[in-house]
Order: C-alpha cells, then structure tokens, then sequence
C-alpha cells in the first residue's frame, strides 16, 4: 500500500521536477498522522476548552454558563492578581538573568581557564555539581530546602548561629518580606546548570585563534570575555534567556513545595494562583481565565524570542558566507 | 596568566562548586542520624553511626518502593513511546519535506511552550470523562505527546541535515519510506534518539503538576508527587525530611552518574538547534 504512494510519487516527481507539488498525496504526511491526532486530543482540545471556559462562569460540575469577559474584567481588577505577576517577574530575575549571568562568567572561567591550566577532566568535575540540581525533582529540591532554611533547627540558622551570626537568623520561608528574595536564591541554585552547560558547549566551537591574537594584543582575561566569548556564543544566549523566562513564567513545584504561595501570598505566581482556582476554590471559570492569560504572554514571549533567534542565526550565516 | 593568580581562580570555582553540593551532603548527614541525635547534636554534626531505621521506616510508611516502580513505569514508557512519535513527525518533516512543515513544525514548537496549567483542568475532566483518572496510563499519554513536541522539534532539525544520497540509494534498491525510516534513518540516527530516551525519561520523572492533579490514590502516586503531597502537607519531622530528600534524591544521582555524558551532550545539541 504504502509503496503504490510512494511509486505514484516518484513518477510524478520525475515528471514535473520541484516546482510542482507531488501530487497523489505526499507520502510522507502518513508518518505525521498519529503525532497529529495525539497532538489534537492532548493539546488542542484541551487549549481551546480552557479557552472557552475562561468566557464561563463554571464551578466543574454541571454546564458552564456563559459571562463574556467577565472573567477578564475580574482579573484587571484582581490585586492578588497582579501581585502574582509581580512575583514572576522576580522568578524571571532569579531564573533567567541571574543564572544566565552567572553561566556566562563560570562557562568562560571553566572553560578557558580551569580547562586550560588543569586540565579537561577538572573542568568537567565541577561542570557536574554546578548542573546537579538540574537533575532533581523539584518536589524534592522543595523538600531538602525547606528543610535547610526551616526557622527552627534549620541547617541555614544552625551555621548563622555558630558562625556567630545569631542576630542574622530569619524565617526564611515564613517571613512576608524575606519568603520571594528565599524562594528567588533556592530557584538560582536549581537553574544555574542549565546555562552553564549549554555555554560551555557553546564555547567549544569558537576559534581558539580569536583569544591566541586578543592575547597577543595584549587583551586581559575580562576583555576577552566581554569582546570575543560574549559575542561568540550570542546564539546560545538568547536560547537559554528565552527558554529559562518561559521557565521562570511556569514555575509551579517549587512554590508548591517551598511555601504553598505563602505567607499572605507573598509567593504566590500565576500557576500557583490557577491551581489553586481550578482545585481548591473550584472557580474553574477564573482559573481558565488566568491561565489563558498566562499562555498569551508566554507565547507572545516565544514568538518574538524565536524570531529575534533566527535574526541573529541569519545575521551569523551573513558573516560566515 | 601566572601560577600566583591561577589558584584563586580555581579555589572560588571550587567554593561555588562545594555550595552546590552542599545540601546534597547535609541531607545525606542527616539522614542516616537517629532522632535522639539529630535533637541532640542539630543538623550540622557529623552522624555517629549509621542509623537506617529512620530510612526503612519512611520507606515502608509511603511504600516507596511501590512510588519508584511507578515513576519508572510511566517515565520509561513516555520516554519510549515519545521517541517513536517524535521519530515519525521528524521524518515527515525532516526527511519527507511534507507541504507547510514550517507551520506544522511552529505548531509543534507552540504546543512544547504552552504551560500545563492551559491543558490540567480539561485534561482532568476529560480524563474522568473517558475514566482515565488517576491511572497512569492517562499521565503516560499526556506527557508522551508533550514530550514529543519537543523531540519533534529536535529531530527535524537533525534529519533536515542528513545525507540524501543514503536516502536516494535505498530508494533505488527497492526500499520504501517505512523500510527507509526503520532500517536507515533510525539506526543513523542513534545517537540523538538516545539523548531523546534520556531527556524525556528524566523529565518525566521530574513532573509535578500533571501528575499531581491526575494521580491522587497513593498506588499510583510518582516519587516526585509522593513526596510533594507529604511536604505540603507538614507533618513530617525532621528526620523523616530527611529520609525523604535522600530516597528523592538517590535516583537522580544515579540517573545523573549514568547519563552524564548523554546528558551534557544533549543539552548541547538541543540550545546548537
């Protein structure tokens, strides 16, 4: 069956040459059918009820009744709301310029400076505990934390106090004030991995060349950084911005486990906020409402971070041919 | 640069790296202490024996061992029957050049974007609709087809790369597409489908929200949902943290030994594409 197509295929390819599309039917489309009906009943279906129900009033049970923007008015007017917002901005910071910052400096010190001086197998050493939170679950970096910066007899306060810092210790998940700045350092040790990695492979494939002549030149160690590594792997830069925000922006397990939203929603973000709509207040209606405005944001994100991503990959290819 | 500004450098590095590991190596201190120490001597002393009593009665309290057979299973079979798809729409795409594959393969990016939280509550009621709920074979679907867009992604971009002529000379010998994909392309291909089953096994594993929502009878509950429930529900004393965060932890210090190789060039290849 399958080589009938195929050979109807090939004829009329032979006949027409490229400018034609082939014409039976492609064959190739058979090999996207069962992704594409998968996609339509996990992914499709769903988004476009969820979309639907944030136009409801809906409690889940029984039929959704219809109230326009309601919803969305709602939400403009929400401060819990619009707080949550404000915290993922901070998750944004703690999860996606930080940690990006940071790679880029560790990256070019493992790579160009521990790699060349002590050798490969060091750098890959302390490559490996810089990316181990990557590896874990979050619901189980939630719990080791907690743990370690619980008020009482928690590790952090423990050392505070026997360093002789006792007047330093908090609650540091407890207090309204200090749970988001907590919450933002526990995030920047989970992420921190994931850019180092990604920039470290990066590195790999910029010509050794550029730094022998800056060193000749006489350009020091941070010069070099900021003129050859920076600009070399911009690339990488963008994609691991783009996707640690998107990440930032989804951030669930860890508030869950972490402080449940808390203190007073000091922590709370949108995720959380539409889990805790959709399961505990059952206002369905508004919990699709948040979240579809969670997903308008992340895609509008997506959408300019890629296009800005293939601009530079064109700009590169410009240079290179 | 001189010897004199090299080790600073490396020390800094180091501390940095000793601060990653750090709570790794509180935990496992603390877990293998006894209450009566732990209370005695706080979280920062070294233990004085090996107490596993707290380990072995947090393990037969949660039924751990249950959690880790379910966490394997479903992140096994996402991790397999993602691959499959994600091979098949990256061969439309990739290697078939379909009609509108860069729409078909933004779509595929798209859907890799969207937050879970757009997909839980239809997906939970229709779940209960179909009388999935809290099985896991509904998590094993759901994440299957999530986890394919991004492998989709991946391998189009790879097979959008391979030599034709393989391709065009097995075409000639008589081979049709499916014979092609099976007996060219994938074994060809190896090397990134197993970066693919590492990835998309590791981060099933590591879900929360999806399986939180889904999978609420304890039989069927993951290592990672187990253990949230049990820390949002505050009742653990600190020994018993502790015995969680170590059993949690193992697994993935066993799956990061093991794929660390895959892991980190993976990671590559998927920011190079």
């Amino acid at each position: 069956m399958t080589l009938t197509v195929e050979r109807g295929g090939r004829v009329v390819e032979q006949h027409t040459g490229r400018a034609r599309p082939r014409r039976p039917r492609d064959p190739y489309a058979l090999f996207l059918l069962p992704g594409v009906l998968a996609f339509c009943a996990v992914v499709v279906v769903p988004f476009l009820m969820n979309t639907g129900v944030s136009f409801t009033e809906w409690q889940g049970v029984g039929s959704p009744t219809w109230s326009g923007l309601a919803n969305y008015r709602e939400l403009l007017d929400d401060d819990e709301f619009w707080a949550s917002f404000r915290h993922s901005l901070f998750m944004v910071v703690a999860m996606a310029a930080v940690p990006t910052a940071i790679g880029l400096v560790l990256a070019a010190a493992l790579f160009d400076f521990v790699g060349k001086h002590f050798g490969s197998r060091t750098a890959a050493v302390l490559r490996a505990c810089f990316y181990l939170p990557q590896v874990l679950p979050i619901a189980v970096a939630g719990i080791v934390w907690s743990w370690i910066l619980a008020p009482e007899g928690g590790s952090l306060n423990e050392l505070l106090k026997a360093a002789g810092l006792g007047s330093w210790q908090q609650d540091w998940l407890g207090d309204p004030d200090l749970a988001l700045y907590s919450v933002m350092g526990v995030m920047v040790w989970v992420q921190i991995g994931f850019p180092l990695v990604v920039f470290m492979a990066g590195l790999q494939r910029v010509d050794p060349q550029l730094y022998e002549a800056a060193e000749l030149d006489g350009a020091g160690w941070w010069r070099r950084f900021w003129h050859i590594t920076l600009p070399q792997i911009r690339p990488e830069t963008y994609v691991v911005l783009l996707w640690c925000t998107i990440a930032a922006l989804k951030v669930f397990g860890a508030v869950y486990v972490l402080t449940k939203g808390g203190p007073g929603g000091a922590t709370n973000v949108p995720s959380y906020f539409s889990f805790t709509t959709f399961f505990e207040k059952t206002q369905v209606g508004y919990g699709a409402t948040i979240s579809t405005v969670l997903t308008v944001i992340i895609l509008v994100l997506a959408l300019i971070g890629l296009k800005l991503q293939t601009r530079a990959e064109d700009a590169e290819d410009g240079v290179r041919t | 640069m001189t010897a004199v500004r090299r080790y600073p450098v490396l020390l800094a590095l180091c501390v940095g790296a000793l601060f990653m590991v750090l709570p790794f190596a509180i935990v496992a201190v603390n877990a293998v202490k006894s209450p009566a120490e732990y209370s005695a001597n706080g979280p920062l002393s070294l233990p004085d024996g090996l107490y596993l009593d707290g380990l072995q009665s947090f393990w037969e309290r949660v039924d751990f061992g249950q959690k880790l057979v379910n966490s394997v299973l479903i992140s096994g079979s996402v991790a397999v029957l993602a691959v499959v798809l994600s091979v098949l729409n990256a061969y439309a795409i990739g290697i078939g050049r379909i009609k509108g594959r860069t729409w078909v393969l933004a779509f595929f990016v798209l859907a890799n974007m969207l937050p879970q939280e757009a997909l839980v509550y239809p997906v939970y009621f229709l779940s209960k609709q179909a009388g999935l709920y809290d099985t896991r074979l509904s998590v094993i679907i759901v994440f299957t087809v999530i986890q394919a867009a991004f492998g989709t992604y991946l391998l189009s971009a790879v097979l959008g790369r391979f030599p034709r002529e393989i391709i065009e000379a097995a075409r000639i010998d008589g081979a049709n597409a499916w014979q092609v994909l099976w007996r060219i392309v994938v074994p060809v291909s190896r090397p990134t489908i197993g970066v693919l089953l590492v990835f998309f096994f590791i981060w099933t594993w590591n879900e929360f929200l999806l399986p939180l929502v889904m999978l609420v009878s304890n039989d069927n509950q993951t290592v990672s949902v187990a253990l949230g429930v049990l820390q949002g529900q505050r009742l653990m004393d600190a020994t018993m943290t502790n015995a969680a965060a170590l059993l949690g932890v193992l697994p993935a210090i066993v799956f990061f030994l093991v794929f660390q190789r895959t892991l980190t060039r993976g990671i590559a290849v998927g920011a190079v594409k």
